[in-house]
């Protein structure tokens, strides 16, 4: 499913990546700014957005600024066998905002399923653990949250210019 | 930090989640959604950006399926190296997002690197500067990414 991308494309998520153009006719802007057509830009974009490389085209918020101050990585030792089924099913959760398998490190760590929630205080986070907890029943082995006590950086994927 | 928004400040967050349209006037399509003006829209995302409540407006990249890399990690910080570790892992480039959680592996960062090899010199990196173990948690499967919050 990996395709590096073109020059263009490329050229094109270097000049994005830290926003659009906060201007009436962003993808005028971009495109001037590339040398090609704003058609050009706009069909590389819907390219990129139907071939999944652009996830969504839109706005970020800052959790934190809209009241989300609790966060919770709940991480749960789920039996093998079961991981996608359940997997599936924890991520439907609508308070769920990431869910991954990861690989165990054992002896240190023995989770391998990640559900991030997020809630404006703690004890929402801990209804919505109880609520994954309940839906993973004798599958699951055993289980942590780990709450964000700080955000130590925060600046996104960055790829080189060159 | 908590911002003080307005009904259409809050409209607006919510519509900007949900994606950007791909048209020459695209704040005018925004601003007829919300009953608003492209102008005062506009001018909204620009404030809703300087203050950090948005902290992003644009293409959100799938960095894998440009051929690149994500990688959640974690060191286990003996307290009193805690701000020094910091400083070390957060100067690396790579490193796009750090949290501080509660637990013995007590950092948890994310690697995002253009190349997949770029992830293990990123962690040798880490490892000869702080002397630490990188814990190393890259995905096996993907049930869910969706980062969307109702403002």
């Amino acid at each position: 499913m990996e395709s590096p991308a073109d020059d263009l494309d490329r050229r094109l998520i270097i000049a994005t990546q830290a926003g659009l153009p906060l201007v009436a006719r962003p993808y005028d802007a971009l495109a001037a700014g590339l040398g090609v057509s704003a058609e050009e830009v706009r069909a590389r974009l819907a390219a990129m957005l139907a071939s999944g490389r652009i996830r969504r085209i839109g706005a970020v918020p800052n959790h934190y600024a809209l009241g989300y101050t609790a966060n919770g990585m709940s991480v749960w030792d789920v039996d093998d066998a079961r991981i996608v089924e359940l997997g599936e099913a924890v991520g439907r959760l609508d308070f769920v905002t990431h869910c991954y398998e990861r690989p165990r490190a054992l002896p240190d760590w023995p989770y391998n399923l990640f559900a991030m929630v997020h809630g404006r205080d703690r004890d929402t986070v801990m209804e919505g653990v109880g609520v994954i907890a309940r839906l993973l029943g004798s599958a699951c082995r055993g289980q942590d949250v780990l709450f964000s006590t700080a955000i130590l950086k925060k600046t996104g994927l960055r790829i080189g210019g060159g | 930090m908590s911002a003080s928004l307005d009904a259409l400040d809050r409209r607006l967050i919510n519509t900007l989640q949900e994606g950007f349209p791909l048209v020459d006037e695209p704040w005018q399509v925004v601003a007829e959604a919300l009953g608003s003006t492209a102008e005062e829209v506009l001018e909204r995302v620009r404030r809703l950006r300087e203050t950090g409540v948005l902290t992003r407006f644009g293409p959100m990249f799938q960095i894998e399926r440009l051929g690149g890399r994500f990688v959640l990690a974690a060191l286990a910080v003996p307290e009193e190296r805690f701000d020094e570790v910091t400083a070390a892992v957060n100067a690396l480039p790579e490193v796009a997002h750090n949290y501080r959680r509660s637990h013995r592996l007590n950092m948890w960062f994310v690697l995002a690197t253009e190349k997949p090899e770029g992830i293990a010199e990123a962690i040798a990196k880490i490892e000869a500067a702080t002397g630490l173990t990188v814990f190393a948690f890259p995905k096996r499967r993907e049930f869910f990414v969706d980062m969307r919050l109702k403002a």
